[in-house]
């Protein structure tokens, strides 16, 4: 579903994807992990052409995404991402911000559109808050809303840019939640996160990024119990043993 | 010699030459003040262009008009243009002046209003699918508006003001129709005073329209404060 293959990426003269290689089968769920500043949060807003790459190829659902000619609004229909800060839209009623892309780039109709967003408020547990205003909600509540949002454009992969980081304690589980039975019902995911307890249920491969580069790219169950790299184990004792 | 003649000033209160006047006054302001939106928008555009000429055009153009004066630009315009076989009636030249001038400022007031939006909001609707254009329209432009219509305002007022510079390219506003009869008939303190009331009678009946306009759009930015708060 999601293919990168020898992505590199420069802020600059500075590298911050050094020939990064990866990918996303259908079905399967990715957690990238590592360091702040590591490069995990640009690989994937390049994945859906929200950053420029230099070098390299990224293929979503057979789409070259680096050429000039692919249509990238209807590609990044095909993607849903979930941001770290939500990015709800502050003037729309929560309805109107799952409303508007539908309508807009997807062209369905006031009532279809109406239907999907309230049947994807159900699903993420904001069922009643149809006709509040985003600075109305909590942050967990906003970013479910912001889950529902990218539902509903019907994406084939959904991206997670640290979805959970801006969040007070105790609303990470209402969000990580809903992204564990999103994956349980067969969604191609795409996750930066520091979850670890999330990552270990859910994910079904595990990338860890260090300074631009992918060190390590393994099935969950080997990546966690034998640590095979020392800049791993480094940067997991850090965020597992506090 | 005369003093204070108040039947006079109620005379020329309800005068029909000065009600013309008053009246062109109004449609001036919203004339140019309409031209200077859209071509405000198209330079405040411009000025984020990716091209650079497009920045240095936008920039030249903010540069030379706010950094003249109206009266200048007025007369260049009026009287200066037809050495060079441009012409133009006095309507015409006083509505190019003004919406010119008008559109260096609210330029300016848009293109703080669009860089006030975070650049997060383009990026969730750029990931969405929607377009460049739709993303304007939808998502910046509705969230700019709020921040635009304080000094947008502030910029209405001045400009209904600044109507009467127009009067010496002998533009019949609410000023000039004012000297006219003051030539006639000497009632200098009378006529300016009838004059400076319908200014500030516009110029109020703005400030309603305008307080009403705020609190219109600030319904969902109230709605922000309310968490802030929590």
């Amino acid at each position: 579903m999601i293919e990168i293959t020898g992505v590199t990426k420069y802020y600059g003269k500075f590298p911050v994807l050094k020939n990064c290689s990866t990918s996303v089968a259908k079905g399967e769920v990715v957690v990238v992990c590592g360091p702040s500043g590591s490069g995990k949060s640009t690989l994937i807003k390049c994945v859906n052409a929200l950053e420029p790459i230099q070098q390299g190829s990224i293929r979503v659902d057979g789409v070259e995404v680096n050429d000039p000619q692919t249509n990238l609004p209807e590609l990044r229909s095909l993607v849903g991402m979930v941001f770290q800060n939500f990015e709800l839209f502050p003037h729309l009623t929560i309805e109107n911000n799952i409303m508007l892309a539908q309508r807009i780039v997807l062209g369905r109709s006031q009532q279809v559109a109406r239907k999907r967003a309230m049947e994807l408020l159900e699903r993420v547990g904001m069922t009643g808050h149809a006709h509040k205003y985003p600075g109305q909600l909590s942050g967990g509540q906003q970013q479910r809303v912001a889950i529902a949002r990218a539902l509903a454009m019907n994406p084939k992969a959904m991206l997670f840019d640290e979805p959970t980081s801006a969040l007070d304690p105790e609303m990470i589980s209402e969000v990580l939640d809903v992204m564990t039975s999103l994956a349980r019902e067969g969604m191609t995911m795409m996750v930066v996160t520091h979850e670890m307890g999330f990552a270990r249920r859910v994910a079904t491969r595990m990338v860890f990024i260090d300074q631009g580069e992918i060190v390590e790219d393994r099935p969950t169950e080997e990546f966690f119990p034998a640590r095979h790299n020392p800049r791993t184990e480094a940067f997991l004792g850090k965020i597992l043993h506090h | 010699m005369s003093v204070w003649n108040w039947s006079g000033f109620f005379n020329y209160l309800t005068n029909a030459y000065i009600l013309e006047g008053v009246f062109t006054t109004v449609w001036l302001t919203c004339v140019s003040l309409l031209c200077g939106l859209v071509l405000g928008f198209v330079i405040a555009l411009m000025r984020r262009s990716k091209l650079r000429v497009m920045r240095a055009i936008a920039w030249f153009y903010i540069w030379l008009f706010r950094g003249t004066p109206l009266l200048v630009q007025l007369i260049v315009i009026y009287t200066a243009l037809p050495q060079l076989g441009i012409r133009f009636s006095v309507i015409e030249a006083a509505l190019i002046g003004l919406a010119l001038n008008e559109a260096a400022y609210l330029a300016e007031i848009i293109r703080a209003g669009i860089e006030a939006v975070p650049e997060g909001q383009s990026r969730a609707a750029r990931a969405l699918g929607m377009t460049e254009r739709q993303i304007m329209r939808y998502i910046i432009m509705p969230q700019a508006f709020k921040v635009i219509i304080p000094p947008l305002g502030n910029s209405v007022n001045g400009l209904l003001k600044t109507t009467s510079v127009t009067s010496v390219i002998s533009m019949e506003e609410l000023l000039r129709r004012t000297q006219v009869l003051i030539q006639e008939k000497f009632m200098v303190l009378e006529l300016f005073a009838v004059a400076a009331l319908y200014y500030l009678i516009l110029t109020t009946l703005w400030d309603f329209v305008q307080r009403r306009i705020e609190r219109r759009f600030g319904q969902s930015t109230a709605a922000v404060g309310l968490t802030e708060k929590r």
